[in-house]
């Protein structure tokens, strides 16, 4: 029998100070990053904003000052990007559209292939996303992110008991928040994919510390004579094996997708690998020290009533 | 016990060969020349069979106040229907969104310009009296726009392809919608024509039109553009006349094309495009298997080195898991796409999960030092709610990313979803089953 961890006695909750501090420093990061989306500083992918992205591959050699100039003649105020190998010619074109309208991208497509000389250009992808769209787009995401909320929070506050379920409504909020804000700082793109990739963090961190509480459950009935305390140290203990071999095994395919994946699932797989690993965290330091926080909290009211009283 | 094993084994079975019938072959089969003999069972979605996807808008505003937008809209289906049947596209996706939008997918087209024309021409045809008794300079300002004060109330200005402004009268004559056919022929000066037939009713009026109006110009119009607008002769019986407009033959055909589909009810805006080349959906295929099969090769190396044979009986159940959820897919005929690929290897590692857990559980019951029979009895009995707590949220994660998102997101809801469903039936099932047999033994490989 191979065992990673063996009768482990770590104290999780005697970390709980620093992991607060921890946890609220990835918060803050997380709500920064929802102020630079909100204002307008983030950088949101083409689904939220609208626009044109053409992908083209140029049969030869081509400066980036050429392209621009073309798409200044045009009146485009393009953003531009050499993606893929170094000696494939491969760019990545990003503008606004001029009016409602999606013809933009033909007119660049023609542009390019007449002033450039190149009439074999490859559009690998175009993508052109009138206003209408994104905003539809954008709408469907915070609906998508709304009512993903509300069903996992009734299940959690049917499953178990109010304490446990606000605890790891917050843990999860925690974890996404983190995921946005690493993601944002990093300057990585806010799109579709990456809102899929909150959510499916959000579902996975649940899965974590769904089994956390289980475990205190049970060992709170079982064990009868134990401080609060030590019952959920030992519970994440004995569970430990199982989250670091579950983690493991998902970080695995998570990397591999980050790895060879390619660039579509590139920050995808990022946000994901990342969010296994903080899942991991809030599920050992903070959701269950809220819980055992609050409860001491309540046993104190008890405590300094009763004092009162007498 | 030993007859739940039977069943296990016998639905297990009847899920293999089901999902390997539905599956077989997965990807397209091609001769060596590149031709596809067999189609692939797997339906893959744009992004990885390169394509493209039309999102448009019926412009409601410029609908006739007597049509309703929901007839229009219907209407406007059908037209594009047929169009798109005239390209020969195969398996082309229409579909209606919402009230007034239309999505358009055409899996692996390669000359998106001209579906695009095709497509987006409303074609509406129309023949109007050119009105020579208003000139053009008197209702027009010194920059070309007309002024309202001083335009009679029976005529409006249209341009030709040339931007040359012509004065047209208001009456009604005939329109596209009494055309029955189109074809392009070859002009008087070698440039290709379009030839197009009336209905009886379309001939007669257009007769009584051309024989009222002799030595009149009648414009022809395509969506508000002036074609031409030749002197008419004499009258014209037969109902057949031709549109000259210096096309290429591609242009003429094409034209020919949506003439003979009809117009649109009213103008399409196309609000969403997104064209993959093929070359692009090849290499996120071939990066997607390379992706799937690394990441499951890990997974399945690290639960066989950790768990030993227990291991090994979780890894037979992943491979099911993939095996199976592909066969519910083309069962369902869902659509993979890139993300779909990511949502597959990422149930993966969730259904290592499930076994994970109930692998711990028998293990700490072991330590407790219970039987073989009572630690895999136990472990079951335990592990169960964990593990049907810790998959539904995922699964209303799944549910709602489908619901809500679209294309490729739906693509990665769809294998997610599934790959839950699977990952709890293999180890509840297949893996129990084979728990069950090995109650007898005396030491338990785990």
């Amino acid at each position: 029998m191979i065992e990673i961890v063996k009768n482990t006695k770590i104290k999780f909750l005697s970390a709980r100070k620093f992991a607060y501090i921890f946890s609220i420093c990835l918060v803050s990061l997380g709500l920064f990053a929802i102020y630079r989306i909100s204002a307008g500083k983030a950088n949101m992918g083409l689904d939220f904003t609208g626009g044109i992205s053409l992908q083209i591959k140029f049969s030869e050699h081509v400066t980036t000052d050429k392209i621009r100039a073309v798409m200044d003649k045009l009146g485009y105020n393009a953003s531009l990007q050499k993606v893929g190998v170094e000696t494939e010619n491969i760019y990545l074109i990003r503008a606004m559209l001029k009016d409602s309208s999606t013809a933009g991208s033909e007119e660049i497509t023609k542009a390019l292939k007449k002033e450039l000389n190149d009439e074999n250009l490859e559009i690998l992808e175009e993508n052109v996303i009138g206003p209408v769209v994104s905003a539809q787009l954008k709408q469907k995401a915070l609906y998508a992110v709304f009512f993903a909320a509300i069903g996992i929070l009734v299940y959690i506050w049917i499953r178990f008991q109010f304490k446990f379920a606000v605890a790891a409504t917050i843990a999860t909020i925690h974890d996404v928040l983190t995921i946005l804000g690493i993601m944002v700082l990093l300057g990585k793109e806010v799109d579709i994919l990456m809102i899929t990739a909150l959510m499916t963090i959000a579902g996975y961190s649940l899965t974590d510390m769904v089994v956390v509480f289980d475990r205190i459950r049970e060992n709170m009935r079982n064990i009868l004579k134990e401080p609060f305390e030590s019952i959920i140290n030992r519970s994440i203990n004995e569970v430990l094996g199982r989250t670091i071999n579950t983690s493991l095994t998902t970080i695995l395919v998570s990397v591999s997708l980050y790895l060879f994946g390619g660039d579509v699932l590139h920050n995808f797989a990022l946000a994901i690998t990342l969010g296994i690993i903080v899942g991991t965290y809030s599920s050992w330091f903070v959701a269950s020290a809220i819980i055992f926080d609050w409860d001491n909290y309540e046993k104190k009211r008890k405590l300094a009533a009763g004092a009162n009283v007498r | 016990m030993r007859n739940r094993v039977q069943i296990v084994v016998f639905i297990t079975l009847a899920l293999f060969i089901f999902s390997v019938w539905q599956l077989w072959p997965p990807f397209d089969v091609k001769d060596s020349t590149g031709n596809v003999i067999q189609k692939g069972k797997i339906k893959l979605g744009l992004d990885l069979q390169g394509g493209m996807y039309l999102k448009m808008e019926v412009d409601a505003k410029s609908l006739p106040p007597n049509v309703k937008l929901e007839e229009a809209v219907s209407r406007a289906l059908e037209i594009l229907r047929n169009r798109i049947d005239a390209l020969g596209v195969a398996e082309p996706i229409i579909q209606r969104e919402g009230d007034r939008f239309i999505v358009v997918q055409l899996p692996g087209i390669k000359d998106t310009e001209r579906a695009l024309n095709v497509i987006g021409k409303t074609a509406m045809l129309e023949f109007k009296l050119v009105d020579e008794n208003t000139k053009i300079s008197d209702i027009t300002d010194n920059e070309g726009n007309t002024i309202a004060s001083k335009m009679p109330e029976d005529v409006y200005v249209l341009k030709n392809k040339e931007g040359e402004r012509m004065v047209l009268s208001k009456k009604q004559t005939v329109t596209g919608a009494d055309l029955v056919d189109a074809k392009v022929q070859i002009g008087d000066y070698g440039a290709p024509i379009v030839w197009f037939k009336l209905s009886p009713e379309g001939g007669r009026k257009f007769a009584e039109i051309t024989g009222d109006n002799v030595g009149r110009r009648l414009a022809i119009i395509l969506d508000d553009t002036i074609y031409s607008a030749p002197v008419i002769k004499t009258r014209i019986s037969g109902g057949e006349g031709i549109i000259e407009g210096n096309f290429t033959i591609d242009e003429a055909k094409d034209l020919a094309l949506v003439l003979r589909a009809g117009a649109l009810p009213a103008p399409v805006n196309i609000i969403n495009k997104n064209v993959i080349g093929p070359s692009l959906g090849a290499d996120s295929i071939s990066k997607g298997k390379k992706a799937i099969i690394i990441g499951a090769l890990l997974a399945v190396l690290y639960m066989a080195f950790y768990y030993r044979v227990s291991g090994l009986i979780a890894d037979f159940a992943l491979i099911f898991n993939l095996l199976f959820v592909l066969g519910i897919m083309c069962a369902l005929n869902a659509t993979l796409t890139l993300p779909g690929i990511a949502g597959l290897t990422l149930t993966l590692g969730m259904a290592v999960d499930a076994n994970v857990l109930i692998f711990e559980r028998i293990r700490e019951e072991l330590r407790t030092g219970k039987t073989i029979r009572a630690a895999i009895d136990a472990g079951y009995n335990r592990a169960i709610w964990t593990i049907i707590d810790s998959h539904v949220t995922s699964l209303i994660t799944a549910a709602i990313l489908f619901q809500f998102g679209t294309g490729p997101v739906r693509g990665f809801a769809v294998t997610l979803f599934w790959g839950l469903v699977v990952s709890l039936y293999t180890a509840f099932f297949i893996t129990q089953a084979v728990f069950e047999m090995r109650k007898q033994y005396t030491s338990l490989s785990i």
